[in-house]
């Protein structure tokens, strides 16, 4: 019998943590609130009047759709070019050893720890010295740049709890090593891939410091919103779509969480 | 025996595969370092020439120095920017930032401890996953949305006003508002709204690493420091805070250069007072002087250089 089970934990240790994660969505609940007030021209609390004829107006404003479409076509291409790139580096650094390595994990996770406004603006400048017009593939080019790290981070990973030996024996068994990498390879890490994906997708869709740089006249979502919240136009239109974007960015989430949920059970890794 | 490993040593047992996949294949397996380039070139083409070549534009731009009277930028190697980036107002800003940072950090690392410790301790199955996504969802959940909820909240008219009036203490928000520094109109206009927006933002950046590195200390290491007549508060002191540590450190990373670099949140709500990313944006918008933003730029990069250093002799890295 262990000793490390069935243990109470202290009453104010939990109340500290139940308060912790209330602070955490208290907030964002909020937003939910305030998608159906009838009040116009403030933040009044508590709302006078409930009303839900605000999910139509947002849904007849040609502005909104635009820079949703705009939005998930960057945040479909950036994924794209981000899951071919990080797999890459992954499947370099996880499968060799080799001069450098811990250079090439620096570079990718560089445009995330480096604060967004320097990476935003670095493009920027490096766009007027080329001179490069700002278009959609602008913005992708900055997205793509910090996405790369989370398909990485999630491929890395994978490659490490995938037991070497399984490649070995495929390629003992007579494949060749493009069939080792369709049937042996992709199926192990694929999940991963597709949480990294999943990953990626939101966070190109909710990235708004780096696209104020990198975008010209297009406005993604995020940079829509921005403009909403210095200079409101409508504030309820801004509620509704607030509330539509948590929605559309929690289901990426929790598909990524069920899709590696079960990370320990990979065939091979309990040699 | 011998004999066997001498045929093996000259020729490969398999014949040469047909065709030209074959061939790429089996040249592949001949040359690991081929593949290596192969896999190798395209991301570090992008994020070596396209990624780090604009930052070393940007950063050698902050070497030149704009002229005053023209206020065209003169192409020679200059310390002026520099100069200009130590004067008083500016200095203000970087310190302003830094010491924001910094509050911003421990205020997450406190609030975050009791969290991460009951989810890596106490929270078993279906609570476990619970506080996971508990986590994860704010994390990942739209960062705009997440500022302009809590644009409403700190609002005069909004819900902290009313829940102050509700529970009659308006009185301690009056006070509050009126300290010096951090008081203002209204929690959105002040330095204290700033900071609680902060603190929300990152503290689940603070939470995750804290939490990983908490599942590493077995729970017989506690009950043993307790049976050998420690009290709680010096298990807390003495074994469960070092252990803690490197992951805490990994936190403050995020919580830390996030806030340096921020320019939305202290924008949106917070008092006209500039912080390094704001100061970047306008040098580089409004103000047209690049080679200033590129300095002002320099500084977080700096900063966490320092940072990242320190941080790698307490361990963090292996508790991402």
């Amino acid at each position: 019998m262990r000793s490390d089970r069935g243990q109470r934990s202290p009453i104010l240790l939990k109340l500290f943590a139940a308060g912790g994660l209330l602070f955490l969505h208290l907030p964002i609940l909020l937003i939910f609130v305030y998608a159906f007030t009838t009040e116009e021209k403030s933040f009044q609390w508590p709302p006078p009047g409930l009303t839900t004829r605000w999910f139509a107006v947002a849904w007849n404003r040609p502005d909104v759709w635009s820079a949703m479409a705009l939005s998930v076509q960057v945040a479909c291409i950036a994924t794209a070019i981000a899951l071919v790139l990080g797999t890459l580096c992954a499947a370099a650094v996880s499968q060799t050893k080799f001069f450098g390595r811990e250079v090439i994990s620096l570079l990718v996770i560089l445009p995330i720890a480096l604060p967004g406004i320097i990476t935003g603006i670095a493009l920027r400048s490096a766009f007027s010295l080329f001179d490069i017009p700002f278009s959609v593939w602008t913005i992708v080019l900055g997205h793509a740049t910090f996405c790369v790290v989370v398909v990485y981070n999630n491929a890395v990973a994978r490659f490490r709890r995938t037991s070497g030996s399984l490649i070995e024996a495929s390629m003992d068994l007579g494949a060749d090593g493009f069939q080792t990498f369709r049937h042996v390879i992709l199926p192990n890490i694929g999940t991963a891939l597709l949480a990294g994906g999943m990953l990626a997708f939101a966070l190109s869709f909710d990235e708004v410091i780096v696209t104020t740089f990198t975008g010209g006249q297009q406005a993604t979502l995020p940079i829509w919103m921005l403009e909403e919240l210095i200079r409101p136009r409508q504030r309820p239109v801004t509620n509704v779509v607030a509330m539509v974007v948590v929605l559309v960015t929690f289901l990426p989430i929790l598909a990524a969480y069920y899709l590696t949920r079960d990370g320990d059970q990979i065939a091979g890794s309990g040699k | 025996m011998t004999a066997l490993s001498a045929s093996h040593s000259g020729a490969s047992i398999l014949s040469r595969r047909n065709g030209f996949a074959g061939a790429l294949s089996d040249s592949f397996w001949r040359h690991p370092k081929l593949l290596l380039l192969l896999m190798l070139t395209p991301p570090l083409l992008w994020l070596g020439i396209i990624y780090v070549g604009s930052l070393i534009a940007l950063l050698m731009q902050s070497f030149f120095a704009i002229d005053d009277f023209s206020g065209v930028i003169s192409y020679e190697p200059t310390l002026a920017t520099y100069a200009q980036l130590l004067n008083g107002a500016n200095l203000d800003i970087i310190l302003r930032t830094v010491l924001m940072a910094a509050l911003v950090t421990i205020a997450s690392a406190l609030l975050a401890f009791p969290i991460a410790y009951y989810a890596a301790r106490y929270a078993k199955g279906r609570w476990k996953a619970f506080f996971y996504l508990g986590v994860m969802l704010p994390l990942w959940s739209s960062y705009l949305v997440k500022v302009y909820a809590w644009k409403l909240i700190l609002a005069k008219e909004g819900i902290v006003t009313w829940l102050f009036a509700k529970l009659n203490l308006t009185f301690v928000l009056d006070a509050i508002l009126s300290l010096p520094v951090i008081g203002g109109n209204s929690l959105s206009v002040s330095y204290l709204g700033t900071f609680l927006v902060f603190v929300y933002i990152w503290l689940p950046y603070m939470i995750l690493p804290t939490q990983a590195a908490l599942e590493r200390v077995p729970g017989n290491l506690i009950e043993a420091s307790a049976d050998l007549g420690a009290t709680p508060a010096q298990t807390f002191r003495t074994m469960l805070l070092p252990l803690a540590l490197p992951g805490i450190v990994a936190g403050s990373i995020f919580t830390f250069s996030l806030t340096l670099g921020d320019y939305i949140i202290p924008q949106i709500i917070g008092s006209s007072r500039l912080f390094i990313g704001q100061a970047v944006y306008a040098q580089q918008g409004t103000a047209g002087n690049v080679p200033l933003a590129a300095a002002f730029s320099v500084v977080p990069i700096v900063i966490m250089g320092l940072y990242l250093t320190a941080a790698k002799r307490l361990g963090a890295f292996d508790a991402l």
